[in-house]
């Protein structure tokens, strides 16, 4: 049993497999753009929460938040369900395999049989698609690789089953309707008000804007107070955030130039152009401070490749992005 | 990024694979590359995974000094502590710690040892063994 599912292979788990479920229902839609309406992009230097005892930093808004709120622009209607037990979780995927609908299941990486095994660490926020399903083997489109993959009964029930932090609990979601008509421009410009507020104007120190220069700070600091050995590991952690696969680069400075660009497009608005290019050299900084880090990394740090440098990047990075939010609030308004 | 700078700095990523970069052609167009990797992140994989199997050569240590049970060993490799295990076993983390002892794992019944390899998706004959040394172990190097 096999549905007609075209596989895109894309930067993000999630804005891939968003614009691959809308795009199999019609809607032509790329990664980029369902990164952008989603308000995907994002900022938050986040020390209370840990993974292996490291703060986590985060390019990206929260998990299922893409998705969320690009549905409910498009007025698109999803079926989502958590599960308790096993065997009722993949009965219901089996059950809208027959029907005929793709569905998009959250799992656990660490235990998708066909990851590199470089790659596989712990983590629980993975999306993909499954489009059918052969025997005991289900055919899936896993957005993040070049090819439609299989994964196996017993495996895909571990992964939907992950525990640890964020736990899927078997969660599984499908569009239930769609709309006639769907009008990219409104979506748009909600979208980029969106993720403009919140990079400008959400309180407290360690969101948006003013996070990336909190952060900033306490790089300065991390030599000092946490030793070198743990300075680095800190330091491992951040360019693993915001390089590590899924981003498209750049910590998804990228992919929301990308999104710039072709709104500019849909809206014809050459502002927006001239904003896409700014990011894309936001996120070129952002490049540079992965390469800086990693000498550090490598103890092949040079004299200008201080911690210090580093967290001037950053301000960089800050001032320029400040830039760009404030002046597509102009835009938008 | 134009398309030029995508790194094609092949690392721990196995062979077949690789992911999508965002770039800019000539014309200023962004566009969807490949990318077969990037040298600051196979450095920070690296770092990630030495750190794992510094975890597996202390589980090792600890088994070949008496102190620790083969479960730690398996434990280390899974990237687990005691306390994620305890979840995907079903059992309190104290119990987890408690068949970390070897003499407790040793009378430990098929019940509660099934329920170790099915995590582990192994046997029950291999989650009494463990390696002598790190040899096999070694994950990647740059």
């Amino acid at each position: 049993m096999k549905i007609d599912f075209k596989h895109r292979h894309s930067a993000h788990c999630e804005s891939g497999v968003s614009s691959n479920l809308l795009f199999h229902y019609g809607v032509d839609i790329s990664e980029a753009m369902a990164f952008g309406i989603g308000a995907g992009i994002f900022f938050g230097y986040l020390p209370f929460l840990r993974v292996n005892k490291l703060p986590i930093t985060t390019f990206r808004c929260e998990v299922g938040g893409i998705f969320k709120r690009l549905t409910k622009k498009f007025g698109v209607n999803v079926y989502w369900k958590k599960f308790r037990s096993q065997k009722k979780a993949m009965d219901a995927l089996d059950s809208c395999l027959e029907e005929g609908i793709p569905v998009a299941c959250r799992t656990g990486g660490y235990w998708l049989p066909y990851f590199p095994s470089a790659l596989r660490f712990h983590f629980n926020m993975h999306n993909l698609v499954v489009y059918g399903k052969e025997g005991d083997e289900y055919l899936i489109s896993d957005p993040v690789f070049p090819e439609p993959v299989v994964c196996h009964r017993k495996d895909l029930i571990k992964a939907r089953f992950a525990k640890g932090a964020l736990a899927p609990k078997g969660t599984m979601y499908y569009l239930s309707s769609i709309p006639e008509k769907i009008d990219f421009a409104p979506a748009i410009i909600k979208g980029i008000k969106e993720a403009c507020r919140r990079m400008l104007k959400t309180p407290g120190p360690i969101i948006g804007i003013k996070g990336i220069r909190f952060l900033a700070n306490r790089i300065e600091k991390w030599p000092k107070k946490l030793g070198k050995r743990k300075a680095i590991l800190h330091l491992v952690q951040l360019i693993r955030m915001q390089e590590e696969l899924g981003t498209g680069g750049g910590g998804f400075r990228f992919m929301y130039a990308a999104f710039l660009q072709e709104a500019a497009g849909i809206l014809n608005e050459n502002r927006l152009l001239d904003l896409s290019g700014k990011m894309t050299s936001a996120g070129d900084r952002w490049r540079e401070f992965a390469v800086i880090g990693s000498r550090n990394c490598k103890n092949r740090a040079t004299q200008s490749d201080s911690f210090e440098a580093m967290a001037d990047i950053l301000r960089d990075c800050a001032n320029r992005e400040a830039e760009i939010y404030q002046e597509l609030m102009a835009v938008v308004h | 990024m134009k398309i030029e700078e995508v790194p094609q700095e092949r690392g721990a990523i196995s062979d077949n694979f690789h992911e999508v970069c965002y770039a800019v052609d000539d014309d200023g167009h962004y566009v969807l590359t490949a990318s077969a990797g990037w040298e600051p992140k196979n450095i920070a994989n690296n770092q990630v995974w030495e750190l794992i199997e510094q975890e597996i050569a202390k589980a090792l240590k600890g088994i070949h000094a008496g102190k620790l049970s083969p479960l730690a060993f398996h434990m280390a490799k899974n990237q687990m502590n005691k306390r994620l295990l305890a979840q995907y076993a079903g059992f309190s983390w104290w119990r987890v710690k408690r068949h970390l002892k070897p003499a407790v794992f040793k009378r430990l019944n098929l019940a509660v040892l099934e329920r170790y390899s099915d995590v582990f998706k192994i046997t029950m004959k291999q989650l009494q063994q463990f390696p002598e040394n790190m040899d096999h172990l070694k994950h990647r190097k740059l």
